[in-house]
């Protein structure tokens, strides 16, 4: 690996070794099933745990859960417009046996 | 519609009523309409797929039991055709999800800039530009991903729902849909920081 390792990257890779605390990659990996509400309790403490002390994760799963909400207003709410009555009428006239 | 209107109209379907299957299309031609193009993203080919919907639909009147709502009924068929649809027709204009995945260092700690939260959805879907531009990003997502995104956060799937439609395990679901969300998150994401600013 050529990526370069700090004492800084050292010492939170070292954090993330400390029982109950996770990296934000595994962060990741829990994140639907939070949303979904399929945590266990114990998996609940350490994602609750790792949200507190990091504000990267924390913005991140705030612009999640808005996207995810913007994209779902946005859909749901789309105006439905009639159908086009050429489309309407080649629907019945192909109902219709000999049309 | 009320679920009375419903079985009444079912009961006109089934006598072959003429007037019951114009209402049919009437009633949920629009919304049926509306689901395939964001489905297909097409509008011929939406207006194709509802056509078929409806064909099917009146051959099949007669299976229909009534233990699904009417509107449930023609959402299913008209879901697994748009699915088969894009089966058959893969779309070339969409990004690979990779690129839009949340990135991590060699320790697993996040590597994405930071920046203020969001503003709220409510304020936002207020303008109706942001509208516009995050439906053309969201039309970006691979279809694999777009349609598990589309089943259960539009459509209201359960996992299971979504894993017996699209032909796939549950877990994979799981991981489809996870990763559209997170590419979602990064396209969207310009768009509503430039509406925040």
């Amino acid at each position: 690996m050529s990526e370069k390792r700090t004492l800084k990257s050292r010492l939170l890779c070292a954090t993330y070794k400390l029982p109950m605390s996770i990296s934000c990659e595994e962060f990741e990996t829990f994140i639907l099933a939070h949303e979904e509400n399929e945590l266990t309790w114990r998996q609940q403490i350490v994602f609750n745990a790792h949200l507190k002390i990091c504000g990267a994760c924390r913005t991140y799963l705030a612009d999640y859960q808005a996207s995810v909400n913007l994209g779902k207003s946005i859909l749901r709410d789309a105006k439905a417009a009639p159908l086009p009555e050429r489309l309407v009428q080649a629907i019945l006239a192909a109902r219709t046996p000999g049309s | 519609m009320s679920e009375n209107d419903d079985a009444d109209l079912v009961v006109r379907l089934k006598a072959g009523d003429e007037a019951a299957f114009s209402e049919l299309v009437h009633t949920y031609g629009p919304r049926l309409l509306k689901h395939a193009e964001q489905f297909l993203k097409d509008n011929t080919a939406a207006q194709d797929s509802v056509q078929d919907v409806f064909l099917q639909a009146f051959q099949k009147i007669h299976n229909f039991r009534e233990e699904a709502a009417l509107v449930t009924w023609l959402h299913r068929i008209l879901i697994n055709n748009c699915l088969a649809y894009l089966r058959k027709n893969e779309s070339a204009e969409t990004l690979t999800i990779d690129s839009l995945m949340p990135k991590f260092d060699w320790t697993g700690t996040r590597t994405e800039a930071r920046h203020e939260p969001l503003p709220s959805v409510k304020d936002l879907i207020a303008q109706k530009k942001i509208c516009e531009t995050a439906l053309k990003k969201m039309n970006q997502l691979p279809d694999l991903y777009r349609c598990v995104l589309l089943l259960r956060d539009i459509e209201g799937y359960s996992t299971h729902e979504a894993s017996a439609a699209l032909l796939i395990s549950v877990s994979m679901v799981k991981v489809r849909l996870h990763r559209a969300r997170s590419a979602l998150k990064k396209l969207l994401e310009p768009t509503l920081l430039e509406f925040h600013t």
